[in-house]
């Protein structure tokens, strides 16, 4: 700080920022990327270990044996399922008293904003089922839950019988110390919605539902299942929750270990792990694994059921059941012994698992990532933005240095008026607003117009709005009254670039992977943003590197990393449903993604769209 | 003077549930007809049915009635029924003192810690912080009109668990200790692979043909058995398949020793061998119920084998049981751990009476309770209380205390709700489990529930004891206490696991962060001027001792 304080010192500093500014951000942009690669090498990562101390030592005995009975279940509810055409309501409660189990149900309904084309719905009406073991002497505080979904067609009925199987196993043991909650939920994530805000007794999205019965404390943990094959041939974890948040890493380490002990195949990102990691494919495996963990994160969608649960602190995993083409098969009854093994495991806690962490990335199951050690690529992205707007400081306050030797505040009130930065500001969101609200409010006025749907409506929509708002900056300039001065566009883009860092660093410290795709598209070229480049070629790029561009990317690069390449004409279809579903996230679940990016990073973009066009 | 020796009753209900589960009460009762805390009488030293440990304790502390019971688990009253003596998961203890006590909270705390010692408990963490004086809901049981509520103290520890340790001395107040009688059933192994324990001791002072004040000890012990977990699919029960024990004596010191088995629903339900003639009709909880009779202390109870084994063979399945009468339950809505709201909920299910209820919730000073959010519904409409009683916590030093008279509709739905803010404790406040919760304790719901069935208010002797135990005053309607789930809430919990890391964290940004800014703010920046030379600062300093100007 005495560098600071001594003028002269101070000065060299700053001239050596300067001078070496535009080195120093390519530099630490390359180092970024280096290090985001970095980050997927064995050698550079930490193998996962268990910090629960009640879940460590104390392996458990797995006996369950009803695979075969899990099957007829299955069968049985299939017939029913087709019978109802939907929730078996009577038979499942039946089923579960016979188990005894407390068993409720809750009704609900929902009406989209606009039809769901990806799974054909629009008004939803459904029941949830849900049956209570009683912990012996536990005074009903804590509780466990087990989901399986009740879905459309021949999926997922393997998951209900198995569920039904383990509900009748479980209650004739005596060790529970935590109720348990066996849960089969209609419509999948709207269902699990209703019934989780119905128990934590909130409305945050606008569903109606009616009231649950039976209460068990408070959950500590949740899994879900999703099985629809008499047998698999391996078991896949998910954990990307909504807005990106993941459940403690105990709880993935918890299934790995149990995945080890039984002999079972697991993945991640239906990925396998691989051993080599000193060949380039071995890294080119894990980097490919972590890569779409940081693109499933980032959209901030809740990938599986157990998704909604993380909101309300509840520690939640999906494990889904997959029947490839593997040598190498596995019974229901194995599954249901791991599921007994980390339900019995969970039992034992005598705290909510807050040991291990809640921030991580996967390469593979048995190596992870902290936050410690990603934080630096994204807070090298941050870096340049600030070291930008440190240069455009010192340029502007640049004469009024000379007057006032050794005090940093160069405040001029004879620059640019406060006008000329505010209005760009004000227009630019109210552009974001209107992406905001006009797509759904809209809906209904362009079907009228145009022969498209009520989707398509709504998506294009907000396209549109999107690219009317790149014609904004001309019209900016006819309302001013004065010329945009050299100073007017540097306060501007200083006051962006600062705004830019702010939302990007806060956005990175809740959803790392949404902050640093972001980052890694936005920062370069908001960081070499002036006026005097020429106007057509800064144009392109800058339109290549916005936000909706960036969406667009990471449809491809996912749709490559899963192995399913797609057209550039399927992947625009693609495109298109992606923001629908961000939309319906958004008001069906309270996901975060869309208001962002329409509420904030567009208008941010917009501000630097702006300087480009600066006259 | 020869005392009055007393007499001492021995009892084991046991009822059948509807949910198939088996429900065993033991109830020992111990009379005394002595006073010992009538002043300027001899100190009682002689001591021979009652327990000694008690009765010192009871006459050192000025103890008018005492009442402590030790739960694990909870009584599911949509399965189960009413229980016989009701008692809230964890430890309860409620204790009215003499009206001579000057010092309540001295003679509280020293009883706390004695018991503690007397039944191996934690009682001994029952301090002011958890400690309330309820104004209505816990009336005396027994003689004397105290209604004074500064005389009582009531407090729960909903986390203590119940195990082995708190039986052994339990047991060992009785006069036969687990030697002799009904009491050789409690073998800890089976007692506790159960879906519902609790024991319990109720002293109180009562009337001996209302000539004399009688002392009153009462023990009891319920447990419930789970057909699930014990039955292996065959619902069958004896009396050595729930206790792995069979009777072969009454205690020799019982002046009445029995078994009573439930068998209003008989024979649609069960078969019972050996079958009994003896019947007994009661009524209990509003309802007139039927019970075989077996009476230990004749020989021929016990047959050839010299052991008495119940068997109880169930037919086909349990038939729907009628909703009982008065329900409650508690649950914390809301996420996040800044705010919650705690709702209540208590079912009338009477189908055409209404009537009140006093409820009484008990919250530590750690939720802070906006009682403005108070909000009372019935069937959608907002119900006022008639009488609210509220006492607010003060942090660190006592809980809050909220006691409402609600009305009940017939056949509705109450709901009580009331929003909180959770409090950030002190680090040292933290329990070595922060991340477990902290609990709040059951509400209490008291009331008169109406019944069909008039009831007698004479305690006879050949009443059974467990359809006797709460004085009922109106005719036509009983009193039910009913307790509500405890609550495990989350407080902000600091992450302890990483105490080196927050201190080196957080002295760096101060030492580092904050110094060097505050070194920049206050310090004057002014431009250096070389020293005067010697001559000048001779000068200087003669013409400051001159006092005429200096030279600049």
């Amino acid at each position: 700080m005495g560098l600071l304080s001594d003028p002269n010192r101070r000065k060299a500093l700053t001239n050596l920022l300067t001078r070496l500014n535009a080195p120093i951000c390519m530099v630490c942009y390359l180092a970024a990327i280096v290090w985001f690669m970095g980050l997927a090498f064995e050698p550079f990562t930490l193998r996962t270990y268990m910090s629960e101390n009640a879940m460590g030592s104390t392996m458990v005995e797995e006996r369950f044996s009803s695979g075969e009975r899990a099957l007829s279940l299955a069968k049985e509810f299939d017939a029913h399922k087709r019978k109802a055409g939907g929730m078996p309501v009577e038979w499942l409660v039946k089923a579960m008293q016979a188990r005894g189990l407390e068993v409720f149900t809750q009704s609900f309904s929902r009406k989209l904003p606009f039809p769901d084309e990806n799974k054909e719905r629009y008004m939803v009406r459904g029941t949830n089922v849900y049956g209570i073991l009683r912990a012996p002497r536990a005074p009903r505080t804590e509780a466990l839950v087990i989901t399986a979904p009740c879905s459309p067609g021949n999926s997922d009925n393997q998951a209900v019988g198995l569920l039904l199987a383990l509900a009748q196993y479980f209650r004739n043991q005596i060790f529970w110390a935590k109720d348990i909650i066996f849960l089969v939920n209609e419509h999948d994530l709207i269902g699990m919605q209703a019934w989780l805000e119905g128990y934590h007794h909130t409305n945050i999205t606008g569903m109606e539902y009616s009231p649950l019965q039976g209460r068990a404390g408070s959950i500590q943990a949740a899994l879900s299942l999703e099985l629809s094959s008499d047998v698999i041939t391996s078991l896949d974890l998910i954990l990307e929750g909504l807005n990106g948040q993941l459940p403690n890493l105990d709880l993935a380490n918890l299934f790995y270990a149990f995945c080890q002990k039984l002999g079972v195949l697991c993945t991640i990102q239906g990925k396998l792990q691989r051993n080599d990691w000193d060949t380039a494919e071995g890294y080119t495996h894990a980097a490919q694994t972590m890569m779409l963990m940081v693109l499933k994160q980032a959209c901030g969608r809740s990938w599986g059921d157990h998704g909604l649960f993380l909101r309300y602190h509840i520690e939640a995993a999906s494990i889904r059941g997959i029947n490839g083409f593997r040598h190498y098969k596995m019974d229901v009854a194995t599954i249901g012994r791991l599921l007994e093994g980390m339900v019995r495991k969970l039992n034992n806690l005598l705290e909510r698992l807050h040991q291990s962490y809640f921030f991580y990335l996967l390469p593979s199951l048995s190596r992870f990532v902290s936050i410690g050690y990603y934080m630096p690529a994204f807070g090298l992205l941050a870096v340049i933005l600030l070291l930008r707007a440190l240069d455009l400081w010192v340029n502007l306050g640049a004469p009024a240095l000379e007057a006032v030797d050794g005090v940093t505040e160069a405040e001029q009130p004879s620059g640019p008026g406060v006008l000329t930065v505010l209005t760009p500001v004000v227009i630019s969101h109210l552009t974001g607003v209107a992406l905001y609200l006009l797509p759904v409010h809209l809906q209904e006025m362009a079907v009228e117009h145009f022969p498209v749907s009520e989707t398509e409506a709504v998506v294009l929509t907000a396209v549109a709005i999107y690219t009317a708002g790149l014609a904004l900056p001309h019209n900016t300039q006819r309302l001013l009254s004065g010329e945009g001065t050299e100073q007017g566009w540097k306060v501007l883009k200083l006051t962006a670039l600062l705004y830019l860092a702010v939302l990007l660093g806060c956005t990175a410290l809740i959803n790392f992977s949404l902050g640093f795709v972001l980052a890694v598209t936005l920062v370069p070229i908001t960081a070499s943003m002036t006026p005097h480049m020429p106007k057509a070629l800064s144009a392109l790029a800058m339109v290549l590197l916005s936000p909706a561009f960036t969406i667009l990317y990471c449809v491809f690069i996912y749709q490559e990393l899963i192995e399913a390449p797609v057209s550039v004409g399927e992947g625009w279809m693609l495109f298109l449903s992606v923001i629908s579903q961000g939309i319906l996230d958004h008001a069906l679940y309270g996901s975060l993604v869309y208001p962002l990016l329409a509420l904030f990073i567009y208008p941010c973009w917009l501000m630097f769209w702006n300087i480009l066009f600066w006259s | 003077c020869q005392p009055h020796p007393g007499s001492f009753q021995e009892e084991l209900v046991i009822r059948p549930l509807h949910s198939g589960d088996i429900y065993a009460s033991f109830q020992f009762r111990t009379l005394w007809d002595t006073d010992f805390l009538q002043e300027g009488q001899k100190k009682v030293s002689h001591y021979r049915l009652f327990p000694k440990s008690l009765g010192q304790v009871l006459s050192k502390f000025s103890v008018q009635e005492l009442h402590i019971s030790f739960t694990q688990g909870f009584w599911r009253t949509m399965q189960w029924g009413q229980p016989f003596i009701p008692s809230p998961p964890g430890a309860e203890l409620w204790v009215w003192f003499h009206d001579t006590v000057s010092d309540v909270d001295g003679n509280w705390k020293e009883l706390t810690n004695v018991l503690s010692g007397i039944f191996c408990a934690s009682l001994n963490f029952i301090d002011m912080t958890n400690t309330v004086q309820p104004s209505a809901s816990f009336k005396p049981l027994g003689l004397g009109n105290a209604t004074d509520h500064r005389f009582l103290r009531y407090a729960t520890l909903p986390r203590e668990i119940v195990c082995t340790e708190n039986l052994t001395p339990w047991k060992k107040l009785l006069p036969c200790g687990s030697k002799a009688g009904l009491a050789v059933l409690m073998k800890s192994e089976k007692l506790f692979h159960s879906s519902f324990h609790s024991q319990a001791v109720h002293i109180r002072p009562i009337c001996q043909q209302c000539t004399s004040k009688a002392w009153e000890l009462r023990q009891t012990l319920n447990v419930v058995f789970d057909h699930y977990t014990s039955g292996q699919g065959k619902k069958e029960w004896s009396l050595f398949k729930m206790f792995s024990r069979t009777l072969t004596e009454a205690c020799p010191l019982a002046s009445s020793s029995k078994v009573y088995v439930d068998i209003t629903d008989n024979p649609e339900l069960f078969e019972l061998s050996p079958a009994t003639p003896l019947l007994s009709q009661a009524v209990v909880l509003g309802d007139r119920r039927t019970y075989s009779v077996y009476d230990l202390t004749r020989a021929e109870t016990f047959g050839q084998l010299r052991s008495f084994n119940l068997l109880l063979r169930w037919k086909g399945d349990s038939g729907d049981m009628l909703r009982p009468l008065l329900h409650a339950e508690r649950y914390v809505a809301g996420f996040g751990l800044q705010t919650g709201e705690i709702h209540t909920v208590i079912y009338n299910n009477h189908p055409y009476r209404a009537f009140p209820v006093l409820l009484m919730d008990s919250v530590p000073w750690y939720l802070q309770l906006y009682i403005h959010t108070l909000t009372v519904t019935s069937k959608s409409r907002d119900n006022k209380p008639s009488y609210i009683h509220y006492q607010p916590a003060k942090d660190r030093h006592r809980p809050h205390l909220l006691e409402m008279l609600i009305q009940l509709p017939p056949h509705s739905m109450t709901e009580v709700t009331v929003q909180f803010e959770r409090a950030l404790l002190k680090w040292t406040e933290y329990t070595p489990d922060p991340n477990h919760g902290f609990y709040v304790g059951s509400s209490v719901v008291s009331a008169l529930v109406p019944s069909m069935v008039a009831m007698s208010t004479n305690f006879t002797q050949d009443q059974p004891l467990f359809s006797s135990f709460v004085p009922v005053k109106e005719e036509s309607s009983y009193f039910v206490r009913v307790y509500t789930e405890p609550l495990l809430v989350n407080l902000p919990t600091p992450d302890f696991s990483m105490p080196y890391n927050v201190i080196c964290l957080t002295c760096t940004v101060v030492a580092v962060g904050y110094g060097s800014f505050y070194n920049l703010l206050t310090r004057t920046f002014q431009v250096d001027e070389p020293s005067p030379p010697l001559a000048k600062r001779l000068a200087n300093f003669i013409r400051r001792i001159r006092g005429v100007p200096l030279l600049a």
